[in-house]
């Protein structure tokens, strides 16, 4: 440094404000260089990345925003679904609570029907088979009452009809006797 | 500067040899060329400015030739100093009208920045910008963008009455308008490059000064105290010095922004 400051020495002094040529010449290009390699042709470069970067943050935000309502919209459409599939639930519960009551009503109506086909049927059938009974009962009852009498009389009553005047008159009596006797009984 | 036998060479250049502090002057800034090409010879400082050229487009080329999506490395820290020249100087000063102007404003940003930087780089260890002719460039540079932005936005003669403020009484007219003028288009590069120029200058001799002193006061004697004293204070001043060199090309840059954002601003 001492070296230089003593070779500067032997210079004349100059005014540091007024610059060299080779400064200005060398400056400008310099400035040039610099302009042109970073300034135009590798800034661009960088702004153009720094805006894609840009796009795709705010594209990756967006998407992601899109992303949720769809995902809101799904999962309203799940519950909608949901409640109208309980609604539904709820409704064949109804439905099938009241077929059955249905059912079960119409099965007793069939029953009690039934069962009272069959009574009244029974009550037919008892009715013939006294009837049949009776009838039977009249006949024997006639013939013995006939030959008990024919015995007790002793003499034949060879007339059919005069004789079987005689044995219904006297089970007219008797049976009205009898229906008394029934009366009597169910209206007990 | 009296030069004698007896104090010729540093190694008897000390404190108590006989031989005064050889103050550091602005003989400094002066070297010997290099090498001529043709009438231009190159010095110290050129050669120096040459390297900041190289290194500026080589970092930037490293950074941004092949830029990713996801930032890696070189091309952090450049996306780091553009960010910082967009949104710290070109937005606030003039907005958003003012982005195309981006690449002029990041150029001389990291230029001035480096060739500032060069002053505490060892080996180096001189601000390229303590030599006016590569500020002057500068100046030139910024001086046409304003000027013809403003010419182009508001047309020649608007754009010379656009600098004086408008509603002024007439009778101080005179002698506003002609100032306001000088101000505008003088003053403003000059004091530009000055600004930028002075600081760098003061810094470089700053450090002479305490460097030198260091030297000076280095002896087997009582002097190794003070020398001691003076290496604190240039390494203390190397610091300060390389705050002032962000500085200063901050405050160009963002001047150089206020004078274009000015230009475009149709109302005074």
């Amino acid at each position: 440094m001492h070296l230089v400051v003593m070779a500067a020495a032997a210079q004349s002094e100059t005014n540091p404000l007024i610059p060299s040529a080779t400064e200005l010449v060398m400056g400008l290009i310099g400035f040039v260089v610099v302009f042109g390699g970073l300034g135009k042709i590798l800034l661009p470069r960088i702004q153009k990345t720094l805006a894609e970067r840009t796009d795709l943050i705010e594209g990756g935000l967006h998407r992601a925003d899109e992303a949720q309502a769809e995902a809101t919209k799904v999962l309203e459409q799940y519950r909608e679904q949901l409640r109208e599939a309980r609604q539904e639930a709820a409704r064949l519960r109804e439905e099938a609570k009241e077929q059955g009551a249905q059912i079960i009503a119409e099965m007793r109506e069939q029953a009690q029907a039934e069962a009272s086909r069959l009574v009244e049927s029974a009550h037919a059938q008892i009715d013939a088979d006294r009837q049949q009974a009776l009838g039977t009962l009249r006949r024997q009852v006639g013939d013995l009452a006939t030959e008990l009498a024919g015995r007790i009389v002793g003499e034949s009553l060879a007339d059919e009809a005069r004789q079987s005047r005689v044995v219904d008159r006297f089970l007219d009596e008797l049976e009205s006797t009898g229906d008394q006797a029934t009366q009597l009984r169910a209206g007990r | 500067m009296n030069v004698d036998v007896k104090c010729g060479l540093p190694a008897t250049h000390h404190i108590f040899s006989g031989c005064g502090y050889p103050s550091p002057t602005q003989n400094a800034f002066v070297f010997n060329p290099i090498f001529s090409i043709g009438p231009l010879h190159v010095t110290k400082p050129e050669l120096l400015m040459a390297i900041c050229v190289v290194v500026i487009v080589g970092f930037f080329w490293v950074a941004f030739a092949k830029p990713k999506l996801v930032p890696r490395g070189a091309q952090n820290i450049g996306e780091l100093g553009v960010l910082f020249v967009q949104n710290q100087v070109l937005r606030p000063m003039i907005g958003k009208k003012g982005d195309r102007f981006l690449p002029f404003l990041v150029s001389l940003f990291f230029f001035i920045w480096l060739m500032n930087l060069l002053e505490i780089i060892p080996v180096a260890q001189f601000p390229v910008t303590s030599h006016t002719g590569f500020v002057w460039i500068l100046v030139a540079f910024v001086w046409l963008t304003y000027m013809s932005v403003g010419i182009r936005a508001k047309g020649p003669i608007g754009f010379f009455k656009n600098m004086v403020p408008s509603g002024a009484p007439w009778w101080i007219l005179w002698l506003l308008a002609p100032l306001v003028l000088f101000s505008d288009i003088l003053i403003r590069p000059f004091t530009l490059g000055v600004r930028l120029f002075a600081n760098m200058f003061a810094g470089h001799l700053l450090l002479l000064v305490f460097y030198l002193a260091t030297w000076y006061f280095t002896s087997a004697n009582f002097g190794a105290v003070y020398a001691v004293g003076s290496l604190a204070m240039s390494i203390v001043l190397t610091g300060f010095e390389l705050l002032i060199q962000m500085l200063q090309a901050f405050i160009f840059t963002m001047l150089a922004a206020f004078y274009i954002g000015d230009s475009m601003e149709t109302a005074h």
